[in-house]
């Protein structure tokens, strides 16, 4: 059976037990999985999430760079920060997101790096405020990009998104296979942690994530990336982030309910008009088996930052070992074929 | 405000501000409530509203006057409110002349003082009441303050008309008022399009009445004006209107700027208020005791403020103990007396012109923070001695070493005179003590850590620099030292270091009885004959039966929506005032969904979720016998017991110096002449004409296109208030590095800014840089057939911490609101030119040229009255000046 994408519907897990890991990665008798769930409709993108982290988990400063990516001068998601709020300056045409113009599925939007010197370009390095400039503006007012008539009239529907992105916590990490020390584990909880102590800077995890959050430390060398406060979680506690956000946007709990809880969120925001609204990383058969930490966006994932499609990078390792395998065994076949061959 | 079916947030950016409270916005709205938004600029409060409406700054009251028209015009007013709970059936003395019929003035106007006589704007057949004569000294008192907790005075029966249709009646009088304020007055003046307005009308009206109600948010982005009083009556009048005063998701909500800024209102840290808003004795108006409390309480006066009193006298009693007896006035002589306008900007006029000597600051960086920096700089540094205390090294403390005038030449850090203490001081989780937030709830926060090193709290700080002065004038024979020296300063103290007992600070605020040493529970026990004392009165309660009640700590899933039991609101624990509006006339609710307080008729009082904003035995039918005054004088259907008739005023008789109904005038830097009326700017806005004070030309003046551009400064969420604890502070400071200015890509084009480029910005008092934003987020507004842009700045940068920047209020002058003296730095005009500023002795040069240009003459300013609007000086103002 495959999927409208033609890729299996359950794909092979890596580490087997999609639906519980924990279980999967040995615990016995384990607590529910607990994550978090981000809405953003109700993010007011104050940073406290980003702040609160680094308080509790001592994460170094990451730098003292104006960015110019509208609010965001944390540029993305690293080893020195482990919370990271995305701003997205947009333009809709009026009337919700469905734009008249059938290839612009979304409108104009800033995030996927299409037209505008305001937006968010996800994904850069820190320290690299250069890098964040988008095309200069060329002073012309029609050189503009559109929505840009020069007055509140002309200027229709215009929106900006904020999102406080996280490690996913995936049900299947493509962190934690690779990781040639043990390191990385997977928790009680079913999150995912890196041990600081057994870490040795190979950086395998870092081109393993999907969703290129795990990063190591300029200087230090290891990998590092939210714990999902594994201490206070560990002491009944709330992680520091969603303890901090003052509306709400970061919810955390047992994820069973957590997904309960957003799909009815999706269902009263759609049932006021907001269309575009839809989860990510809510379900179990995507290409990560599902997110510990998921999200509910207002538009496409790119705009965002995120990948549309994430696939756990050793999705096809037995595959790929498989056809190894065959591969040695055709070419041993060969060579003794060869030799046998020329007995004749 | 989780229960309001529509909030409107104007003012304010709420979300980055004040993203704490901002949850129960957030509340509201996933419980279905419709958030409009109008800022001059789209904020992260307008990204999660269902509307926002970019407004011209400076512009707000047309569009809500505008509103005030539209719900007059179609007659939605929650008719049976307006008339049983506001002043609308009120009839107006004939003497009465509006704004709309002489060109901006209002009757009773005199040029000599640029102040009004009042006498003409009361009720008809009260016209004496205003107190009479000149209100040039209540504009240099700020008398406007004392207000906050009480009406002005009225005497006798007011005449009425039900039927709201004499001509006179406050109803006629505020539709001719309004009437001139359309949808198209507002696209004209405020630059917000007809179709948007009409939008946020509609929400307002649909979204209140009896079944539904509106919450109204506003924070300094009204305050900061020279109408900003003004502001925030309009709003009232629109929420009176449209019966939002009293209910359960209505009101105003007023954001302060800070953590327990209410606190110090309330126990003021202002020169013309006591605590509990008792005024600060006059030198000439208020000789002894009884002349001082009589023009608090005006004997025979309606309402609660009739036992001010037993207030005063137990005001005088916490603060003298024994030495205070009825014989001596209860050392009323021992009380400072206000000679004149002791406000932060006279202060600082003052310190240039070396007539004050010495200076404290406590949690204030004026050298960032206040308008006018460089004034401030000058000012401190022109002192024999400064004392700083604060967490960090902050501007105002090395301003004569680092400060931009250091560099410019006009401070000689050699020659600087001025001596500064720097005393480190404790954090709020250093030290214990309250914090009373916007909804005057009293939360007390415990010690969590001890403070570093030499820091210290201000308790221990005023503690110790009493007890030290007290020795050293120990035997002294002056009377001058008598106020210090009978002061009970005999708080206990604890640790290695003495520290005082701040409960013990708590319990002489809520009052005990000075012969059983009993706390008292009400203020209604306080006594004018010596046996109670009390340090606050509105405060009374807060220590009641013994127990700190502000720091209770019930959890909100343990107790009702209301939270009673959640740290302590004065006064009485009251959530909400006037919650007696709740119910109509009759006591009933007025509807099922909005039930808040009612009138039990069985048990014979006021029952409800929160404790009754009435005398709680008093029925609805009540109706006050002849002669009758103080409480027993409002009837059982006068909600507003705090006003001397019971009513919300939609017209102030008095109470505002600047007129009975708000009316637009423009800021006092403005590129645009006034739409609406002749008069430019408010006429008795308060001035300074001192050389270093200046202000930016505007029409009809000419030269007013050398600063074409209207800038504004408000908050980031990352930073806070002048930066002192977040610029030093790494997680923070990293957020928002630099300094910065807002420009929409028009602007940008125009005037050749790029993207992460600089800029600089010039005004009549300084140039600052700043790296350069350009975003969408501020648009070009249409204003009367031109087009004004609008830059923003933050006010979070300084020359000290971890991250620097040139301060945005350099760019301000100092001019005032005349009611309560806040200075007008929401809105200003500047030039905006690419790349950076000169440095050095060039910085001034640049600064001049842009003077001469505009024809500055130092000590000069515009005139109050704007030239070629007439203005007759009337008989009233001849007869008291």
């Amino acid at each position: 059976m495959v999927d409208s994408r033609g890729r299996p519907a359950v794909p092979a897990p890596s580490t087997a037990g999609a639906a519980d890991p924990a279980t999967a990665a040995g615990w016995v008798d384990a607590p529910p999985r607990m994550g978090f769930f981000t809405d953003t409709s109700v993010c007011i993108g104050c940073k406290a999430c980003e702040v609160a982290c680094k308080e509790w988990n001592g994460v170094p400063t990451s730098g003292l760079d104006l960015l110019g990516m509208s609010y965001d001068n944390t540029g993305a998601l690293t080893a020195n920060s482990w919370r990271h709020v995305a701003f997205v300056e947009q333009h809709r045409p009026a009337g919700d997101g469905s734009s008249p113009v059938a290839e612009h599925p979304t409108g104009t939007s800033c995030a996927a790096g299409t037209t505008t010197a305001t937006g968010t370009e996800p994904g850069l390095l820190p320290g690299r405020p250069d890098a964040a400039r988008a095309p200069e503006f060329l002073g012309m007012p029609a050189a503009g990009p559109p929505g840009r008539t020069g007055s509140a009239e002309g200027r229709g529907d215009f929106r900006w998104l904020m999102m406080s992105d996280v490690c996913k916590h995936c049900t299947r990490a493509g962190c934690l296979d690779v990781c040639p020390t043990g390191a990385l584990f997977r928790t009680e909880f079913g999150t995912v942690v890196v041990q600081e102590d057994i870490c040795n800077g190979c950086g395998y995890c870092v081109s393993a994530c999907p969703y290129g959050v795990i990063d190591r430390r300029v200087g230090d060398g290891r990998a590092w990336k939210c714990t999902l406060c594994y201490d206070r979680i560990g002491a009944g506690l709330t992680p520091a982030c969603a303890q901090a956000c003052p509306t709400e946007s970061i919810q955390y709990g047992p994820l069973d309910e957590l997904r309960e809880r957003a799909a009815a969120r999706v269902d009263t925001l759609r049932a006021r008009g907001e269309s575009q609204a839809r989860l990510y990383g809510h379900d179990p058969n995507d290409g990560v088996g599902g997110d510990g930490a998921f999200f509910l966006l207002l538009d496409e994932p790119e705009v965002y930052g995120l990948p549309p499609d994430p696939q756990v990078t050793t999705t096809d390792l037995p595959a790929m070992w498989r056809r190894a395998g065959l591969a040695a065994l055709a070419m041993t076949a060969a060579a003794v074929g060869a030799f046998l061959g020329g007995r004749r | 405000m989780a229960n309001a079916d529509v909030i409107v947030i104007q003012g304010s950016n709420m979300a980055e501000a004040h993203p704490v409270g901002f949850q129960w916005v957030m509340e509201a709205k996933r419980r279905g409530a419709k958030v409009f938004h109008i800022d001059p600029r789209f904020t992260r409060t307008s990204a999660v509203a269902d509307a926002h409406l970019p407004i011209r700054a400076g512009t707000d009251i047309a569009l809500l006057g505008a509103v005030v028209n539209y719900i007059l015009t179609n007659e939605l007013d929650f008719r049976e409110y307006v008339l049983a709970y506001t002043n609308a059936a009120t009839i107006i003395s004939e003497d009465f002349v509006d704004a709309e019929e002489s060109d901006g003035f209002f009757s009773g106007f005199d040029p000599a003082t640029a102040s009004y006589v009042q006498d003409s704007w009361q009720y008809a057949g009260h016209e004496r009441d205003s107190g009479g004569g000149s209100t040039v000294e209540e504009r240099d008192a700020a008398a406007g303050l004392r207000h906050e907790s009480h009406g002005a005075p009225i005497d006798g029966h007011p005449l009425r008309d039900e039927t709201l249709r004499h001509p006179r009646c406050v109803y006629q009088i505020l539709k001719r008022h309004f009437a001139r304020y359309t949808p198209e007055m507002v696209e004209r003046v405020c630059g917000v399009p007809q179709e948007k307005f009409l939008e946020l009308a509609r929400a307002w009206t649909e979204n209140s009445g009896r079944e539904r109600t509106g919450c109204l948010i506003y924070s300094v982005g009204w305050t900061q004006h020279t109408v900003g009083v003004q502001y925030i009556r309009t709003g009232a009048i629109i929420q009176l209107l449209l019966g939002n005063m009293g209910r359960p998701g209505g009101g105003v909500m007023a954001l302060r700027g800070h953590a327990s800024i209410q606190g110090s209102t309330d126990i003021p840290t202002l020169f013309n208020l006591l605590p509990g808003y008792l005024p600060m004795p006059h030198h000439a108006k208020h000789p002894d005791f009884d002349a001082w409390v009589d023009r608090i309480r005006h004997p025979g006066q309606k309402g609660f403020w009739g036992d001010a009193r037993a207030y005063a006298a137990s005001l005088l009693k916490a603060y003298w103990g024994d030495a205070a007896t009825e014989e001596n006035d209860f050392c009323y002589g021992h009380l400072p007396r206000m000679t004149g306008d002791h406000g932060t900007y006279q202060q600082v006029l003052n310190m240039i012109d070396g007539k004050v000597k010495g200076y404290f600051l406590l949690g204030q960086n004026p050298a960032v923070g206040s308008a006018h920096g460089r004034a401030q700089r000058l000012g401190m540094a022109n002192l024999d001695w400064l004392v700083v205390r604060d967490l960090f090294m902050i501007e105002s403390a090395t301003f004569w070493q680092r400060g931009p005038e250091v560099a410019t030449g006009e401070i000689l850090p050699q020659e600087c005179a001025t001596e500064v203490f720097f005393l480190p001081a404790a954090s709020h989780v250093e030290k214990e003590g309250t914090f009373t937030q916007t909804q005057r709830l009293v939360q007390w926060r415990e010690k969590a850590v001890e403070p570093p090193g030499d820091a210290r709290s201000e308790l221990w700080f005023f503690y110790h620099l009493g007890r030290r002065l007290r020795e050293k004038l120990a035997g002294s024979t002056r009377p001058r030292d008598r106020a210090l020296l009978d002061l009970t300063w005999d708080y206990p103290t604890h640790g290695r270091h003495a520290e005082p007992d701040a409960e013990a600070v708590l319990r002489e605020i809520n009052g005990f009885d000075t012969t059983s040493g009993a706390p008292l529970s009400t203020f209604t026990q306080a006594r004018d004959d010596g046996t109670t004392a009390i340090g606050c009165w509105i405060y009374t309660g807060v220590y009641a039966d013994g127990v700190n009640q502000a720091a209770r700590r019930r959890p909100g899933h343990e107790q009702d929506w209301v939270a009673a039991e959640w740290g302590w609101a004065w006064p009485a624990n009251r959530r909400m005032l006037y919650n007696r509006a709740s119910a109509d006339p009759q006591g009933r609710p007025w509807s099922e969904r909005k039930r808040y307080v009612w009138w039990d008729a069985e048990a014979g009082r006021w029952t409800g979720h929160d404790v009754p904003d009435f005398e709680v035995t008093k029925p609805p039918s009540y109706r006050p016998p002849e002669g009758a005054t103080g409480p027993a004088a409002l009837a059982g259907d006068d909600p507003f017991i705090m006003q001397a008739d019971g009513k919300g005023w939609l017209y102030a008789p008095s109470g505002v110096l600047d007129g009975p109904l708000p009316t637009h005038y423009e800021p006092a830097e403005s590129p645009v002449r006034n739409p609406l009326y002749g008069q430019q700017a408010n006429p008795t806005r308060k001035m300074y004409a001192d050389p270093v004070n200046s202000t930016n030309p505007s029409p009809p003046q000419q030269h007013d296109q050398v600063f074409p551009y209207v800038f504004t400064v408000s908050r980031l969420t990352e930073h806070h208030t002048a930066g002192a604890m977040s610029r030093t502070v790494a997680p923070l400071a990293e957020l928002q590095p630099e300094m910065f200015v807002e420009v929409s890509p028009d602007l940008a084009a125009l005037a050749g800014l790029t993207h992460l480029g600089w800029a600089h910005l010039i005004s009549a008092r300084a140039a600052i840089e700043a790296r350069v934003l350009v975003t969408d987020r501020l648009v070009p507004l249409t204003v009367d057939g031109r087009v004004i842009h609008q830059v923003w700045l933050p006010y979070h940068f300084g020359f000290e911490g971890l991250v620097t920047g040139d301060s945005a209020n350099d760019l301000f002058g100092i001019t005032l609101d005349p009611n309560v003296l806040i200075q007008e730095s929401k809105v200003g005009t500047c030039d905006v030119r690419p790349g950076r500023r000169p440095t050095g002795a060039a910085l001034r040069d640049l600064v001049q040229d842009y003077r001469t240009r505009a024809g500055i003459v130092p000590g000069v300013l515009p005139p109050a009255v704007t030239p070629g609007v007439p203005v007759e000086s009337t008989g009233d103002a001849e007869r008291n000046s």
